[in-house]
């Protein structure tokens, strides 16, 4: 997309403290038993982390539907990928090689 | 043979007066900005399934040696890992500034950001060859010197191997992302880069934020791994 | 129709510039398709010339003719050179590379020195597969699976899996400029189902490519670390899966097989249409089912593993959707068969080449159909019969359309016309050739013979013998096209701009086309193959 939209630097600044913040977030609840939560939450803090980068850093919001197209499918295919191979190990009946 | 309409004259292509940056297969210089963003993103998404065959190694070996991974997590340092999470989430403040202040035409804020972002890049890379060292030192690379618990040798080396092959990578592309951010520099200081022909830089800032992007996936995943169980 | 008064051009692209840095510097699309051109065609021949050993040594069922380790590396290298130098880029790097800008009305591709580096990064990474064989070859079959290759293997794995993984990044790149070039540099009135059906093609094969490959280079990385560094990954001494390289190495590796059939569609969609002289019947479902393929292809890998040891849940699921993804493919067969009925058929070289493809796709496609039968692919796994499966559609599919490709688009490419009875000879010497060679091993499969070895109990040796004279046949069809297109490249009749009297942008400029394409960027108003209806008005 060629330099149609100017983000306003106020809006990249407040993107950049939501990440810090999130960051100083994920690092704490790291320390916090939650079990199985703990990945969940973390996996969950990064991917808003990213989305934040995509959207506004990458102007992804402010994209043709192509671009948006080409993400959500580059996304959609590493889904793909680890989906089908979790999807195998997930229904083995044997256990790992130790 | 079918009637072949006439072919008629090429829109708006004169000779005399294109700019000096638009090349002689694109119409305008719009074709051309827009045929390079696509371009990058194409392979940006190259890049996605690229790192994502390590994520989902990682993925399937962590579901199996939770322990293992939990305990060899441990062992890498989560003020460093941080640390660097927070210089690349401020390259990236700089990059957007950069793209920014390149779209208003403005050289000199182009070149102190893209000054700053190489710096902070240069920052990261640092810390990390201060952790390589240290997983050096501490017997921590897989391999006949790997030294660990003898509870988790076996898996443990299996963690490792992910951490340097996926941290590795990244530092790959990072050392990449300092040389495309040299030759932009460059390009700003002699002045090809213009306000008409700024693409160059956010085409740039597209791979730069995809790099954090990476690092922002694997902080969580290698550094923060059952930290609050003290082992 | 070739005009009695046919001219070369003064000013095309093969006499822009004479010397070889205006060959090894240019970024001319088309004299990059033919710098592919020799690179592919050599590995053929390398290639080839392994399989000439492979079959020597299977006319005899006592493995005399080299030892057991020496087998190994023959068809391993056979299956490297053929898989990734020659079948992945043949059709696509020159084919697609020369025609795809032609038809959309533009000058050149996206990225004129992308196109370019890619070609030497094909160049460098064959370098290093090259020298691979000539230091001592590498043994682990073309599928390198682990912990042989990273752990047990003598043989040169580490200079041939870097020559795949660079040659990789061409394949990537290729697809980047393809879909980036598709999407924005269309000519005026050019709209997406305007567009040839070869096009539609090449882009859901870049689709695949971008997708795809990179999996594959990661793979290779992981497998170079545990071999140099003796990390884990893939290593069941410290816990690591064996199988998990067979997910990471077919989720490329299958849709890999796509990007070799694909783009041989393409050209079976134009060859029919044009000795046709057709509109292709349901252009629109072609052109999704291309698409289709491309999508489907990335959900059946599984397919590859059934015995590996993947769960049985995981294994039907995989099988399911490879009976699904015929399902696109069969709709293109019926599409062209439904073409060519009622049509004006003109039985010209490439269309001999168009009817031996979709008679042996077919075959090839439907023996597919057997091995996603989980019951039925146990039985022949790693027997003779998967050999045969894909050699029908690698070879009585993509090589027969990339043949048929070649000389449609020779005069175009050349600006002369080859010897039309020598060709139909060929032609028809590689039909039978190729079935003598491959059908037996149907036979042979089922009754039991494992491929890669290179001894077998003397009952199979009858088939064997069968199928290796049918290879020197072939050998022998595939030589003599050599000969008359570099003769008439010389010597051959000029063609004129449109010697088949087909409709195609391609055919709208000169043969050879000058460098810039056209002379003006044609705007286009027609449907993509709208052929005159025939004196009868029976044609849709």
């Amino acid at each position: 997309m060629s330099n149609h939209v100017i983000v306003p630097v106020r809006t990249y600044y407040l993107i950049f403290l939501t990440l810090m913040v999130c960051t100083a977030i994920t690092v704490a609840v790291a320390f916090v038993d939650l079990g199985r939560l703990n990945a969940v939450v973390a996996m969950t803090i990064a991917v808003l982390k990213a989305t934040l980068v995509v959207l506004f850093f990458m102007h992804v919001k402010y994209s043709t539907r192509l671009t948006w197209a080409v993400v959500i499918g580059s996304v959609f295919w590493l889904g793909i990928l680890i989906v089908m191979t979790a999807g195998d190990y997930l229904t083995r009946r044997w256990s790992t090689y130790g | 043979m079918p009637e072949i309409p006439a072919v008629a004259h090429e829109r708006g292509h004169h000779h005399h007066h294109h700019p000096a940056a638009l090349a002689h297969h694109f119409e305008d210089l719009g074709q051309q900005s827009e045929a390079a963003t696509l371009g990058m993103w194409v392979f940006l998404v190259t890049e996605v399934l690229f790192f994502g065959g390590l994520f989902t190694a990682y993925s399937i070996y962590r579901a199996w040696y939770p322990d293992a991974f939990a305990v060899a997590s441990h062992e890498l340092d989560i003020t460093l890992g941080a640390t660097n999470t927070a210089v690349l989430i401020t390259s990236s403040l700089t990059m957007a500034l950069a793209v920014h202040a390149a779209q208003l035409g403005e050289r000199g804020k182009v070149l102190i950001f893209l000054a700053l972002t190489m710096v902070l890049g240069a920052a990261f890379l640092g810390i990390k060859s201060v952790e390589y060292y240290e997983k050096f030192v501490e017997h921590h690379v897989p391999g006949p010197n790997f030294q660990f618990d003898e509870k988790y040798f076996k898996n443990a080396q299996i963690f490792f191997s992910l951490y340097f092959v996926m941290t590795g990578l990244h530092a790959l592309h990072m050392i990449i992302g300092l040389g495309i951010m040299t030759w932009m520099f460059i390009w700003s200081w002699n002045g090809t880069i213009t306000r008409e022909y700024s693409n160059p830089i956010e085409v740039s800032g597209l791979y730069w934020h995809f790099v954090d992007i990476v690092w922002i996936f694997l902080f969580p995943l290698l550094y923060l791994i059952g930290r609050h169980v003290h082992v | 129709m070739p005009s009695r008064t046919a001219l070369l051009p003064p000013h095309h692209y093969l006499n822009d510039g004479y010397g070889i840095t205006s060959w090894l510097l240019t970024r001319d699309h088309k004299r990059i398709a033919l710098l592919y051109l020799a690179g592919v065609t050599f590995f053929f021949f390398v290639g080839g010339a392994f399989a000439v050993l492979i079959r020597l040594e299977l006319a005899t069922p006592a493995g005399d003719l080299v030892n057991d380790e020496t087998y190994n590396k023959l068809f391993t290298m056979h299956g490297v050179m053929m898989v990734f130098f020659f079948l992945i880029p043949a059709i696509p790097s020159v084919l697609g590379n020369f025609l795809i800008p032609i038809m959309i009305g533009a000058k050149d591709l996206a990225f004129p020195k992308l196109n370019l580096a890619s070609w030497y990064i094909y160049v460098i990474g064959s370098l290093f597969t090259l020298y691979a064989i000539v230091s001592g070859g590498l043994d682990t079959g073309w599928t390198f699976y682990t912990p042989f290759s990273t752990i047990a293997s003598t043989s040169n794995v580490i200079p041939a899996a870097l020559g795949i993984f660079i040659t990789g990044f061409s394949s990537i790149l290729t697809g980047l400029n393809f879909i980036v070039t598709i999407h924005r540099m269309r000519a005026p009135g050019l709209t997406w189902f305007r567009l040839p059906l070869f096009i539609w093609s090449h882009y859901a094969t870049s689709l695949i490519m971008v997708l795809g490959t990179p999996v594959i280079a990661i793979t290779i990385i992981m497998v170079a670390a545990d071999r140099l560094f003796h990390f884990g990954i893939f290593d069941p001494a410290v816990g690591g899966d064996p199988v998990l390289f067979q997910h990471l190495f077919w989720f490329y590796s299958h849709p890999a097989v796509y990007i070799m059939i694909l783009p041989a569609m393409g050209v079976i969609s134009e060859l029919v249409a044009a000795f046709c002289r057709k509109q292709v019947f349901g252009y629109t479902f072609v052109a999704f089912a291309s698409l289709g393929i491309a999508v489907l292809g990335f959900l059946v890998w599984g397919h590859h593993m059934f015995v590996a040891g993947q769960s049985v849940y995981a294994a039907l699921v995989f099988s399911i959707l490879s009976f699904l993804v015929a399902i696109p493919s069969a709709v293109k067969v019926f599409n062209w068969t439904a073409t060519m009925y009622k049509g004006s058929i003109a039985w010209e070289t490439p269309m001999l080449y168009a009817i031996g493809f979709i008679g042996l796709f077919t075959i090839g496609g439907l023996t597919g159909l057997f091995l996603a039968a989980v019951g039925l692919d146990v039985h022949v796994t790693d027997t003779y019969f998967i050999v045969a499966h894909f050699h029908y559609i690698m070879v009585g599919g993509t090589i027969m359309a990339y043949l048929g490709g070649l000389h449609y688009w020779w005069p175009k490419i050349s600006g002369r016309l080859y010897n039309e009875r020598m060709a139909k000879v060929s032609a028809v010497i590689i039909f039978i050739g190729f079935n003598l060679t491959f059908f037996p091993q149907f036979l042979l499969g089922y009754l039991g013979m494992p491929r890669r070895y290179h001894a077998y109990p003397p009952e199979f040796q009858v088939l064997n013998v069968l199928s290796s004279a049918g290879a020197s046949i072939l050998g022998v069809g595939y030589l003599i096209p050599m000969v008359y297109l570099m003769w008439s490249l010389r010597y051959g009749k000029l063609a004129g701009s449109n010697p088949w009297g087909a409709v195609g942008l391609e055919w709208n400029t000169t043969s050879p086309p000058p460098t810039a394409n056209f002379a003006e960027t044609p705007i286009v108003t027609w449907a993509a193959y709208e052929y005159p209806t025939t004196v009868e008005g029976h044609v849709a």
